[in-house]
């Protein structure tokens, strides 16, 4: 099994070192000619959606990889990579991948200052640390998706059949157990 | 440390491999934002018009920051006065997500950088060695940028100030363990940095470079020098076209290490900046603060 981290902008690096730490083979997915390196999972890292979304069609990911999502490569994205994901972003006329049947608010915390770190309880694990950096929720949802997390009445991370994501950044905590979750769940 | 510092650190993180570009107006930063910024640094006047216009250049109007914030969704920055306690105060009450004690702006004080752990949002400052560096880190900086020379589209202190950070980094790196208390001492900085960066092999938060960054090709060496990502500062609008050169200093960013793609980035990208030689200048900023 190999895994490939999109690595255009944001936290790609964390989500290696991630990878490396449980001893699964990862590589970087910059432009279109990486893929035929043919991940068995993706992950979509932190980082700006808006960034993202734009190198995305520049470096002619965009369709290529959207294809590989809803033919069912297993995907799990982390804040940003969530966005990326979802059908609908409220105030948004456009969403990215539109490949998971949820609706996304941006910046749902506030700015900077609405940043915070809380353990909360994720599905089938239990008790972990979550960070949310200027973080999206999760407002709607449609009949496939699972919701795996809440905090404070807040929808946080979701599944269905091959995609994971969550609103907080477990690569940014030595707590690996999503990650483990998404490997063994998903992929 | 606390929550607060490790939430800031993390910010930074998720800035990596991004672009981070001054601007004027919400018009700039929407032309900012939708070509690939990864955050906008909201000033009155860009570093190059700073440097033209003399004078004492201060914290920006925070009405005209307010309105860049709610033009964007991308996080907003903004300068202080290196020392200037009230105007970093001022910006984290309108809830700026990112403050720069910066050079570009006349320094408040000339012997005390701001207690930047005594607040909530986090910092970015400018550092020309890794002394400077660690003391900013020391101070509460939760994010470091080289000064280079802003205003000047020569980048020749950037790399400079790029190049030796990591060159001292290797140093200490390569030290026994008995040698860090000496060199905490010559770096005029706390030993528990210096052994931080010696068990990391590198800061301990997010390094940016800035400071006279005016192409696509100056953006790529920066990044292969080490640095995480780079600020863009009078680059982009004092250019021929901001949007198509804010797009090409963005794939060349993300691409640092494709000169295929590179070369094609930068094509036609009609003038950049003038810039001044190093010198030319009459005013080096980045002597501002140590």
């Amino acid at each position: 099994m190999k895994i490939g981290v999109l690595a255009l902008q944001g936290g790609f690096a964390e989500h290696s070192r991630a990878l490396d730490t449980l001893g699964i083979p990862n590589f970087e997915i910059r432009k279109a000619t990486d893929l035929n390196k043919g991940p068995d999972g993706l992950i979509i890292p932190g980082g700006e959606s808006t960034v993202m979304g734009r190198l995305l069609h520049e470096t002619g990911l965009f369709f290529p990889l959207k294809k590989m999502i809803d033919t069912g490569l297993p995907v799990f994205g982390t804040c940003a990579g969530m966005i990326l994901l979802a059908r609908q972003i409220t105030h948004e006329p456009k969403p990215y991948f539109c490949s998971m049947d949820i609706s996304v608010k941006r910046n749902a915390f506030g700015r900077q200052m609405g940043s915070f770190h809380t353990t909360g309880e994720f599905l089938e694990i239990g008790d972990i640390p979550m960070t949310f950096i200027r973080a999206p929720i999760i407002e709607m949802e449609g009949p496939d998706i699972q919701i795996l997390a809440s905090v404070d009445g807040n929808k946080v991370a979701a599944r269905n059949k091959t995609m994971l994501v969550t609103a907080f950044h477990p690569e940014l905590t030595a707590n690996l157990q999503v990650l483990q979750y998404f490997l063994a769940k998903v992929v | 440390m606390n929550d607060r510092y490790e939430l800031n650190k993390n910010l930074a993180q998720m800035l990596k491999g991004g672009v981070i570009m001054d601007v004027t107006t919400p018009d700039q930063a929407k032309i900012a934002e939708d070509a690939g910024a990864c955050a906008v640094m909201a000033l009155e006047r860009i570093p190059a018009d700073i440097r033209a216009a003399g004078g004492v250049s201060r914290m920006s109007d925070p009405g005209m920051i307010k309105r860049i914030q709610e033009a964007v969704t991308i996080p907003v920055m903004a300068k202080v006065r290196i020392g200037h306690i009230v105007e970093a105060q001022i910006l984290q009450a309108i809830e700026i997500d990112f403050i720069d004690e910066s050079e570009v702006l006349s320094p408040a004080d000339d012997v005390f950088h701001i207690d930047k752990s005594t607040f909530d949002v986090p910092f970015v400052c400018g550092a020309k060695d890794l002394g400077e560096a660690l003391r900013r880190i020391g101070e509460g900086a939760s994010m470091i940028r080289t000064k280079g020379e802003p205003g000047t589209g020569d980048i020749i202190q950037a790399v400079r100030h790029m190049r030796l950070i990591n060159q001292q980094i290797r140093n200490i790196r390569n030290m026994r363990e008995d040698e860090l208390f000496e060199a905490a001492k010559t770096l005029q900085v706390p030993y528990e940095l210096v052994r931080l960066v010696f068990d990391l092999g590198k800061l301990p938060v997010v390094n940016f470079a800035a400071g006279g960054i005016a192409t696509p090709a100056d953006a790529a060496l920066m990044m292969q020098l080490g640095a995480e990502g780079v600020f863009v500062g009078s680059g982009i609008f004092k250019s021929g076209n901001p949007a198509k050169r804010a797009q090409a200093i963005v794939k060349a960013v993300t691409n640092f290490d494709d000169p295929d793609l590179l070369a094609h980035v930068s094509e036609g990208l009609g003038d950049a900046m003038v810039g001044i030689n190093e010198q030319e200048i009459r005013l080096l900023m980045a002597e501002r603060g140590a």
